[in-house]
């Protein structure tokens, strides 16, 4: 049924119909109205089976679902920014445990300078946790992955982190096409745990394992991942057959096949960038764009077969791995390895700034010039750098960085005298 | 678990607990064969450990009261570490550790997925020790009280974090030496005016029970025990259970540090029905808090060649305020 809806009511109805017994939310910002939705769905007898479970905490979210998973039902949880990075000790067990629990992700910034606006550092902190990590493009790939997620992690028993952009997803209204519940049950299979806690079959989870199991232990978690590989793409096939849409798999091209610039981007900046890349393309260059969905696991070989005959490829990611560059390009350029390309990574788009079309066109165009920077940082406003690393230099106690920016641009007010 | 486990070495009948005087019926849950022995022998706990004995008594009685129906939490810990080193567990309930800090949200959760399955005849026990329950663990455990989840949270108190080298927690008593408050300075040991009491505040979320009890009254343990399982929603045990380890005592005296810790006042063993306290074990003769610090080598420091009278003093002020305070002695 189509419908025109906020992004986070789209997903909760998607989680609603997947049928969720035990759905435990810490509610305020950074959480979503995601769960919002699913206590209403509950409380007025919409969603039927279900226990919607008010935390104290992010850590205890995660932890409850970790509960009511081992306890044997399909659990629920939704986050972003602090509030993941508060539950990081969770997430890490929730794997290691085998829980197939299914979390949104609403990406946002990570403070300080505290910033509730959109960019994946949160989710790119956890990126080794062991979950499935798969980034949505737009709400109705937002609301189908959650439908495949569910499947994922039961079939695997490994969690699975559904991410979606924070406000450019989460907040916007777009029309979204609703499956029916016929058509969702017929997809998702009543769940049946792998191993679950009951009185009739006593088992011992969690034990302190040593040195002597903890490599295999890790190494399972590991292959679980690489298997998941064939998993996604099998799954986005088998979706789009029952829903006729294509949505997850592992990465999307777009006018890719003669392209000698390839932008490779995650999220819901892709939109936008496809946009660019058409203009681009009416002026006759030779540019295409990919989008990855499945990050973790990171699909090196369907990347490869991608990117292989370019000449040069733009990572443009919303995180930062401080003192190193990018995050996503590390996966990229592993990707490539032995093949001679040229690589960009485009950091853009930091808690929220906007990642404009004009923008986008002077960076793809200075790439296909090959006069970019190995590593940018798009839109970065130099002076307030450099007039910040000069009061450095000259001042012995310099302060916080942000009040500084912000006064020198006018937005807050200058110190009295 | 529906065939009872044999249990092997242990006394059974009137032999055991105190049981001579009793009828069968009205003996422990230890003294039979049919004791379901939930942690099994084995595990590597220390001699003398208090905690193995009070948890193998609580979860055996809970086993008892419920029919078997029992599914435990593990924060993490001794009890968590000397029962289940892969590929070993002394475990004959289903039992899962996930972390320190969060047995008691696990436990919401697996109490919730009870609830979704409709089995209402399977209980949920968490347990941790001081630490994971006084400290790491105390937002959780709060949030269970609060949404009062159908779940008993036991805390094995050894006054310390004992299983990483004996250091402080929020349960280790004034005066106290451990390897974060060493015996030096003006102030030697634990500092006073600190510390929590759990009891109390689990009380202060007037959640349906909360008791106190020790492995010196095992009968009286099981009985609270038993007595919990027949109440829904959020309820609380704390369990004292001496360490020798970290408190430099002989392994034999376990039982008895536990019963000076009553006798004297320090430890007053009572059950609360919603925020009330509803009885207390009396104290026939208070014996000395000396006659429970001497046996202790945490303490040695108070015993010199000039005993300190000064904390010494202080000390046998909290237990007569505790004696005030719960009426324990009639």
């Amino acid at each position: 049924m189509l419908k025109q809806t906020e992004g986070s009511h789209a997903v909760a109805e998607a989680i609603a119909l997947c049928r969720p017994q035990v759905v435990c939310a810490y509610p305020i910002t950074p959480q979503t109205h995601i769960v919002e939705g699913l206590g209403e769905m509950v409380k007025s007898g919409e969603l039927t089976g279900c226990e919607f479970i008010n935390v104290e905490s992010e850590f205890a979210a995660m932890s409850v679902a970790i509960g009511a998973s081992a306890g044997g039902v399909r659990s629920y949880t939704a986050t972003s920014s602090q509030g993941l990075l508060f539950m990081a000790e969770a997430v890490y067990n929730a794997s290691g445990l085998g829980l197939p629990i299914v979390m949104t992700v609403g990406n946002r910034a990570i403070g300080a300078p505290i910033n509730i606006w959109n960019d994946h550092s949160d989710s790119m902190s956890v990126r080794d946790a062991g979950w499935i990590q798969l980034y949505a493009e737009t709400n109705q790939e937002a609301l189908d992955l959650h439908i495949q997620a569910f499947r994922l992690a039961e079939e695997l028993a490994c969690p699975v982190m559904v991410c979606m952009d924070g406000f450019i997803l989460t907040h916007a209204y777009e029309r979204v096409d609703v499956p029916s519940q016929e058509e969702v049950d017929a997809f998702l299979p009543p769940y049946a745990p792998r191993q679950i806690l009951d009185p009739a079959e006593p088992v011992s989870m969690g034990a302190l394992v040593g040195p002597e199991a903890f490599t295999e232990v890790r190494y399972l978690a590991h292959h679980k991942q690489l298997r998941a590989l064939d998993l996604i793409p099998a799954l986005a096939a088998e979706f789009k057959r029952a829903f006729g849409r294509d949505s997850g798999g592992l990465l999307r091209t777009y006018r890719t096949e003669d392209a000698e610039t390839i932008v490779v981007s995650l999220g819901s900046v892709n939109g936008t960038v496809q946009e660019v890349v058409d203009e681009m393309r009416a002026r006759g260059t030779r540019i295409g764009s990919v989008s990855i969905c499945s990050f973790r696991p990171f699909p090196l070989e369907t990347l490869r077969a991608a990117l292989g005959h370019a000449k040069r490829v733009v990572v443009l990611e919303k995180c930062l791995a401080v003192g190193l560059g990018g995050i996503v390009s590390d996966g990229v350029r592993k990707s490539l390895s032995g093949i001679q390309l040229k690589g960009y990574t485009v950091i853009a788009g930091l808690g929220g700034r906007a990642i404009t079309r004009a923008s986008l066109t002077r960076l793809f165009e200075d790439a296909e010039r090959e006069t970019l920077e190995p590593v940018t940082f798009l839109d970065l406003n130099t002076d307030i750098v450099n007039h910040e690393l000069e009061r450095e230099r000259q001042e012995r106690r310099t302060g916080p960085t942000a009040e500084a920016i912000l006064r020198r641009m006018g937005t807050v007010a200058s110190r009295i005298g | 678990m529906d065939q009872p486990q044999t249990i092997k070495y242990y006394q059974t009948g009137t032999f055991t607990v105190g049981n001579r005087l009793l009828s069968e019926d009205q003996r422990s849950v230890q003294s039979g064969m049919e004791r379901t022995n939930s942690l099994n022998s084995g595990h590597r706990a220390c001699q003398g450990c208090g905690e193995a004995l009070g948890a193998r008594y609580a979860i055996d009685a809970a086993m008892r009261a419920t029919g078997n129906k029992v599914i435990c939490v593990n924060a993490t810990g001794c009890l968590e570490v000397f029962s289940t080193p892969y590929p070993e567990t002394s475990w004959q309930v289903p039992w899962i550790h996930s972390l320190f800090g969060n047995a008691a949200a696990v436990a919401s959760g697996v109490a919730a997925a009870q609830r979704a399955l409709g089995r209402d005849d399977v209980r949920v026990i968490a347990q941790g020790g001081d630490g994971g329950t006084t400290d790491i663990g105390f937002g959780c455990l709060s949030g269970m009280f609060e949404r009062n989840d159908d779940v008993l949270y036991i805390c094995y108190d050894n006054e310390a974090y004992m299983n990483t080298g004996v250091q402080r927690s929020s349960a280790t008593p004034p005066a106290a030496r451990t390897a974060t408050t060493p015996a030096l300075g003006p102030e030697p040991g634990n500092v006073f005016g600190t510390g929590k009491n759990v009891p109390l505040i689990a009380m202060a979320h007037r959640i349906p029970y909360v008791a106190t009890a020790s492995v010196a009254n095992l009968r009286d343990l099981e009985a609270k025990v038993t007595r919990a399982m027949q109440i829904r929603g959020a309820r609380y045990l704390h369990i004292f259970v001496p360490c020798p380890l970290g408190w430099g005592s002989a392994s034999e005296d376990t039982i008895r540090l536990a019963r000076l810790a009553v006798e004297s006042g320090l430890y007053p063993l009572f059950e609360a029905r919603h925020g009330k306290v509803t009885s207390r074990t009396t104290i026939r003769r208070p014996v000395p808090v000396t006659d429970y610090l001497k046996l202790q080598k945490r303490f040695a420091h108070l015993f010199g060649k000039a005993p300190d009278t000064v904390r010494i003093a202080q000390i046998q002020r909290m237990a007569d305020q505790n004696i005030a305070d719960f009426g324990l002695i009639e």
